[in-house]
């Protein structure tokens, strides 16, 4: 087995041992769970169908815990490892740096992977043996569990810069916190306060589109509540993204760029770091 | 280049190796080289620079200036070239805790591409066969440091960097440690140790270093330092009943003469003046019943070089 396999597993063996695995997907199920059986409640007419409800409900709500869970994962990658001593003793083996990086960072996502397969998949078949479901919604459904991993990946690379650079373990939990603040739950406000302020219309709507779409978790919400049609009019955010003038796979661009800069920037770091 | 090339060169060769992280100079200037299968015991205290200089060894961190050469090529930080062959044992270090110690064991073979087979056989070796299937956190310090030992042994290296290996065992593990650290340099493995007590290395490798400051102060066996010393021998005479005091009188001269207890005096006489005062002193007049001679413990040794090298 290669050098990245091995760390991949070993993070992944880990993450299994600690319970990591588990409590994700007890979460992300009772999450998906929940909301399957609220969005099959019939409340009123409506003309979507029960899945398409659940997969904009889900994927709202997955934008505040798909990046706590990833955050909480990362953050320790490297920091931890060298509080403990032991990054020490694994760098003196025939480990390249780049090794530990993508090796931690394929375990940690492959936990991630797990667990929104696993919690979301199955409120999926649930929601799917319970209604008729059509094609398209799986499609939907599918879509939002893919890009649920991307989102989380995204938050992941973002912890793992953190990891390597901060000083100590405590001061990452910190840092992590106020990203996760930052870019899940400030960043939207600030806009709203801009666009109040903004009387005179000085914005135009296409830089503000471009604006909440630069926001990786804005990304992940336009592609899965307006990237499709039965989605955006269960959300009503169909306005949103005609003014945006961005395409769905633009989106998925954006948070892949999210996830490659900040580990490309994390390894640069931790290349340069002495031990 | 194979094996009977290795043995002619260096294993290890420092020059005017120095160290600085921000404003403290933590080596400086060291020069030091290591034969092949040669062992070696830094000592100093703690904050001598002993870590630093393995971490330098190992090619993760980097030197501010001079040059490190391991098997005359030189090291660099971001080559991975010679690594398979050290095993490094790093201070206090701690393993995930929910591994148990067979598994660990096997994640770090892998890694060095070794057969996970030689795992048990090291647990063996190091008496954690009963143990290996616990998780590691349920170890007692004694025996991570073993499993620590162990993972530093996998795939025979040949050079083992040892940074203080004893801490946390009791001498009996300590004299099994030494063995299976003897076994290896008679295999041919270039063995590199740091302590912070010299007692410990006493008899246990052919050439001691004293470091203070990141440098060091003297390098040699231990017959060499006692000589670089030239520490005083400490004689203990017990004389006939109730002649003590009259031996007293009669050593009045010598060195250092003491008292001691009720039947005996001491006194204090160079190494190479010792043979001549034995001959002199066993003379019948004497009345000497018993000689006990104590050549300079290597506590003074060390105290006497950390003391005596008085660098600003």
């Amino acid at each position: 087995m290669n050098t990245l396999g091995i760390l991949a597993r070993a993070e992944f063996q880990e993450g299994l041992r600690n319970r990591w695995v588990l409590a994700s997907i007890v979460i992300l199920a009772t999450l998906a769970f929940s909301l399957a059986l609220l969005g099959s409640t019939p409340i009123g007419e409506t003309r979507a169908s029960p899945m398409s409800v659940t997969t904009v409900s889900l994927a709202s709500l997955s934008i505040y815990l798909i990046p706590l869970i990833a955050l909480t994962l990362s953050f320790d990658a490297i920091i931890g490892e060298q509080e403990r001593g032991s990054l020490l003793l694994l760098l003196s083996y025939p480990v390249a740096r780049w090794q530990v990086i993508a090796g931690k960072f394929c375990g940690h996502l492959a936990i991630l992977a797990t667990a929104i397969v696993l919690g979301y998949g199955a409120a999926g078949i649930y929601i799917g043996l319970q209604n008729a479901t059509a094609p398209e919604d799986w499609r939907l459904f599918i879509r939002m569990m893919a890009s649920s991993l991307l989102l989380g990946a995204v938050f992941m690379a973002l912890g793992y810069l953190i990891s390597v650079l901060v000083s100590a373990r405590a001061t990452a939990v910190g840092a992590v916190m106020a990203l996760w603040l930052f870019i899940v739950v400030l960043y939207d406000l600030l806009l709203l306060g801009v666009l109040l302020a903004d009387s005179e219309h000085m914005l135009s709507s296409s830089l503000l589109g471009s604006l909440i779409a630069f926001n990786p978790a804005d990304a992940y919400r336009l592609f899965n509540l307006a990237g499709s049609e039965a989605a955006s009019m269960v959300s009503g955010t169909a306005g949103l993204l005609e003014q945006s003038m961005l395409e769905p796979w633009m989106f998925i661009g954006i948070l892949l760029l999210w996830t490659l800069l900040p580990l490309l920037l994390a390894l640069l770091v931790f290349q340069r770091q002495e031990l | 280049m194979n094996a009977a090339e290795q043995l002619l060169m260096n294993a290890i060769n420092m020059q005017g190796v120095g160290k600085r992280y921000g404003d403290h100079q933590v080596i400086s200037e060291l020069d030091l080289s290591i034969a092949s299968g040669e062992s070696l015991a830094i000592i100093g205290h703690n904050g001598a620079g002993k870590t630093t200089l393995m971490k330098l060894i190992l090619g993760l961190a980097r030197p501010s200036s001079g040059r490190i050469e391991l098997w005359n090529q030189a090291v660099n930080g971001g080559s991975l070239q010679g690594r398979d062959s050290i095993g490094f044992l790093p201070e206090a270090v701690s393993f995930h805790g929910g591994l148990s110690g067979r598994d660990m064991l096997r994640f770090y073979a892998r890694l060095k591409g070794e057969t996970p087979g030689q795992c048990d056989e090291l647990l063996e070796l190091l008496g954690l066969s009963d143990a290996a299937g616990r998780a590691i956190r349920t170890y007692s310090k004694g025996m991570r440091q073993r499993l620590g030992l162990a993972q530093a042994l996998l795939g025979k290296p040949r050079l083992l960097l040892l940074d203080e290996p004893t801490s946390g065992l009791d001498p009996f593990l300590r004299q099994h440690f030494y063995d299976i650290i003897a076994q290896r340099q008679a295999a041919g493995a270039t063995i590199l140790i740091s302590s912070h007590a010299l007692t410990e290395i006493e008899a246990q490798t052919n050439r001691i270093a004293i470091m203070k400051n990141g440098r060091i102060i003297i390098d040699g066996s231990l017959s060499q330092l006692r000589a670089a010393a030239a520490l005083p021998v400490q004689i203990v005479l017990t004389a006939a009943p109730g002649q003590r005091d009259a031996l007293f009188e009669k050593l009045a001269r010598e060195r250092g003469v003491n008292r001691v207890g009720s039947e005996q005096c001491e006194l204090l006489c160079s190494d190479t003046d010792k043979v001549s005062l034995l001959h002199r002193i066993s003379a019948p007049q004497y009345a000497i019943e018993d000689i006990q001679v104590n050549p300079p413990r290597l506590d003074d040794l060390y105290a006497y070089f950390v003391n005596s090298d008085e660098q600003p």
